[in-house]
């Protein structure tokens, strides 16, 4: 693989940045080329928000991803991996979700009606991260649960990302650093269960 | 893996220019915050280096005090950069205009961050018309690296031909990161204190005012050909001629994701140095038989090329509907005003649902509302004039509780307005941030003409929206309220939390009844301001 680009879709609040941060900085220290786009602003008070978060031997171009054009779409809550699959690769295409929706709206649809739609979806892991995360030691490491089952798909080695999630949370002490390198390992094991059975 | 590590940085737009102003030896940056360019100013209030230089950096009061507080530092001949996103340069708009017939002493460059698509704006209006408007250079950078590099290299234009100088960034510039690479290891030395050789240059009494415009006009062949020779504008030769391309800004990168690892087979002219190189334009024009002009934000580029006589077909973009009128570019629309197929997508489910901002759990504007809601309902013939700031999301569900959000202080003004055309009670909610940026002087002339209606200052204690600045004056706004002539009886202070409800929504009512001037400020800090522990004082 000489370049991927990865769409990371959720709420705002949810932490969508850390994880675009997480992969940014080990792909810097590859020696990669990245592009990252984020948003800021009136949509992260609790709307729909995006990452765009591009890697490449070579340099790029666009700060956005093209429609259809990309190879993984990392999704923090159900509805937002599927308001952005018009950007996931029709073909080959990989969507690893959270199962548990985020509903701060009063016309949240049914859960089981967007689960079945992503079930339609070829090449998926979908998995309950809060659940996980709760094991790990705290719901907030939903984010890293959700690394640890993309690790798999991306470009640089899952072991190099599972170093930067330490790196990351260094600042906030050891047992931050303990719950969500545990929350990385439980989301990559549970992805890996996700492909026998699909 | 062609990228050097060590020096490389993963900035973000803001950061590049944040980073080059710090390095280009700036003594001040002077701004009001407003998305998508906070963070140019946030990342050097916490730069290490900067603080070790003495660089100043905390938030003005708006962004016409920013323009002129830089235009003061200039004066004394050192470095200073004005920072706002594109609706405060209109705030701004009076020292931008008359710094370009003062013009600059040391350098100075105003950074103007435009938010084409409105993701968190009132309008989509494009600064580069304000640049061509004050006759001065302006930079649009194509990247991050061009934002880092275009930064000094303003900084030094507007030194050397004493002018202020303009940086125009759009939201996906601002907001993107990537590899920069930082160009010096220490920042350059901060000028001294050097007054300019004329004690009057800065004197815009008319005789003088007219002997600096005559300057200025002076340089404007200077300019534009700084311009044409500019590093920046860019010419790509291509055999195919039946279509040539101009791309201004971040354009020419969708441009070149839609040729991928091909090179594009028409010729390309990159703009990022204004004012528009009119030659290598009219060269485009000569050499191809159309021209396709991207550019995000308004048609200017693709206007100047049409002027008034050309051939029809001959220049496309914005205007004749090969790309669309209003809207950022992406690489999607690009790729289709080329021609090439769009790859087959997924579709989206129909029950996916829109999923608009909303007020945290816990905020307190909230409880604002809903006293303010309940002591409403006995006034069908009210209204209520609202601004801009997290309480404007107040005019969705399930509040619906204000009737307009156009400009920042507007609320006051506009109640003021209606209350006068007989609308009762005319009601205005502003937020404490808000109102110190241009409530005040609104006030001042509500309680001059006695006006009959009532100000909430929905006071959190921050600026909540743009992600937490402290507010000038707070905690202190009953103080200025009472001075500047509103009656003590009719300033309340109340926090608006459930448990206060009714005796709130009272208070409220009979001020509703009171036939003159009245001011409510609904205190309590913002929930995330409070957990972030910033004490939103300062
Ligand atoms: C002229 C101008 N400058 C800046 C902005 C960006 N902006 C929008 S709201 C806001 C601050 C709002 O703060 P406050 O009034 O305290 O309300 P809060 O968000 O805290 O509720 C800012 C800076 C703008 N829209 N217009
Ligand atoms: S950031 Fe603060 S002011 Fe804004 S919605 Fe949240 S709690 Fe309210």
């Amino acid at each position: 693989m000489t370049h991927q680009d990865i769409l990371i879709a959720g709420v705002g609040g949810q932490g969508i940045l850390s994880i675009a941060g997480i992969i940014g900085t080990a792909a810097i220290e590859r020696g990669l080329h990245v592009k990252q786009c984020e948003v800021h602003g009136m949509a992260q008070r609790g709307g729909a928000v995006v990452s765009h978060l591009r890697l490449s031997e070579k340099p790029i171009a666009s700060d956005l991803i093209g429609r259809g054009r990309a190879d993984l779409l990392l999704a923090m809550e159900p509805m937002e991996g599927l308001r952005h699959l018009p950007w996931l690769k029709h073909d080959g295409g990989v969507l690893v979700a959270n199962r548990v929706p985020v509903r701060n709206l009063k016309t949240y649809p049914a859960t089981e009606a967007l689960i079945a739609h992503i079930d339609r979806l070829q090449k998926r892991r979908l998995l309950d991260a809060e659940a996980l995360a709760r094991k790990a030691g705290t719901v907030r490491a939903v984010n890293s649960v959700l690394l640890g089952a993309a690790s798999a798909f991306l470009m640089i080695p899952a072991e190099v990302i599972r170093d930067a999630v330490a790196q990351f949370f260094d600042y906030k002490g050891a047992t931050i650093v303990e719950q969500n390198l545990m929350a990385f390992d439980l989301g990559r094991a549970a992805a890996e269960e996700n492909s026998k059975a699909s | 893996m062609s990228a050097q590590t060590g020096k490389i940085r993963l900035w973000l737009g803001d950061e590049a220019v944040a980073q080059a102003a710090i390095d280009a030896g700036i003594s001040g940056v002077y701004a009001y915050p407003g998305t998508p360019s906070t963070e140019i100013t946030e990342y050097i209030q916490k730069s290490a280096e900067a603080r070790a230089l003495g660089v100043r950096s905390a938030w003005s009061c708006n962004e016409k005090t920013a323009m002129e507080e830089a235009l003061g530092m200039s004066f004394a001949g050192k470095r200073a950069m004005a920072c706002m996103k594109h609706v405060g340069l209109n705030v701004a708009a009076d020292p931008f205009m008359n710094a370009a017939i003062t013009g600059a002493h040391g350098g100075l460059v105003v950074v103007v961050a435009d938010d084409p698509s409105m993701h968190s704006s009132q309008n989509e209006q494009d600064s580069r018309y304000y640049g061509v408007f004050a006759q001065v250079p302006f930079f649009e950078p194509a990247d991050q690296q061009e934002a880092y590099d275009q930064t000094r290299e303003a900084f030094d234009f507007s030194e050397r031909w004493g002018v202020p100088v303009m940086l125009r960034l759009t939201t996906r510039l601002a907001h993107s990161r990537a590899n920069v690479k930082r160009r010096v290891e220490q920042p350059r030395a901060q000028n001294p204190i050097r007054f300019h050789d004329d004690p009057r240059r800065f004197v815009l009494l008319p005789a003088i005012a007219r002997r600096n415009y005559n300057e200025l006009l002076k340089k404007l062949p200077e300019f534009q050909a700084a311009a044409e020779a500019s590093p920046y504008n860019t010419v790509e030769e291509g055999s195919d001629r039946s279509l040539g391309i101009v791309a201004c800004g971040l354009a020419v990168n969708y441009l070149r994701e839609a040729y991928g690892d091909e090179a594009c087979p028409h010729p390309v002219l990159k703009i990022s140095q204004y004012p528009a190189p009119r030659k290598a334009l009219a060269r485009m024009l000569e050499r191809c038989e159309s021209v396709l002009v991207l550019e995000d934000g308004y048609p200017l580029v693709e206007d100047l090329m049409k002027g008034v006589n050309a051939r029809p077909g001959a220049v496309r973009g914005r205007l004749d509907g090969t790309l669309p009128r209003a809207g950022e570019l992406d690489p999607d629309i690009v790729a289709q005003a080329l021609g090439h197929a769009a790859p087959h997508t997924h579709e989206v489910p129909a029950d996916v649902v829109p999923r608009p901002p909303s007020l945290c759990a816990g905020c307190p504007h909230a409880n604002t509302y809903d006293f303010l809601r309940d002591a409403m309902a006995d006034h069908p013939g009210g209204r209520v004039f609202s601004d801009i700031g997290c309480y404007t999301l107040g005019a969705l569900p399930p509040y619906e509780a204000i009737n307009s959000c156009v400009d920042m202080g507007a609320s006051v003004t506009m109640a003021k307005g209606a209350a006068e055309a007989g609308v009762h009670p005319s009601v205005a909610v502003i937020g404490d941030s808000t109102f110190m940026h241009s409530g005040l002087t609104g006030l001042l002339d509500i309680v001059e003409d006695k006006t009959p209606m009532t100000l909430i200052i929905a006071d959190n204690l921050t600026t909540g929206m743009t992600g937490g600045q402290p507010v000038a004056a707070a905690g202190r706004l009953e103080d200025i309220v009472k001075g500047l002539g509103v009656a003590p009886e009719h300033v309340h202070v109340l926090v608006p939390l459930p448990g206060n409800h009714k005796a709130n929504t009272e208070i409220l009512r009979k001020e509703l009844d009171y036939r003159g001037p009245s001011v409510i400020i609904s205190r309590r800090q913002c929930v995330v301001a409070a957990r972030a522990g910033k004490s939103g004082i300062g």
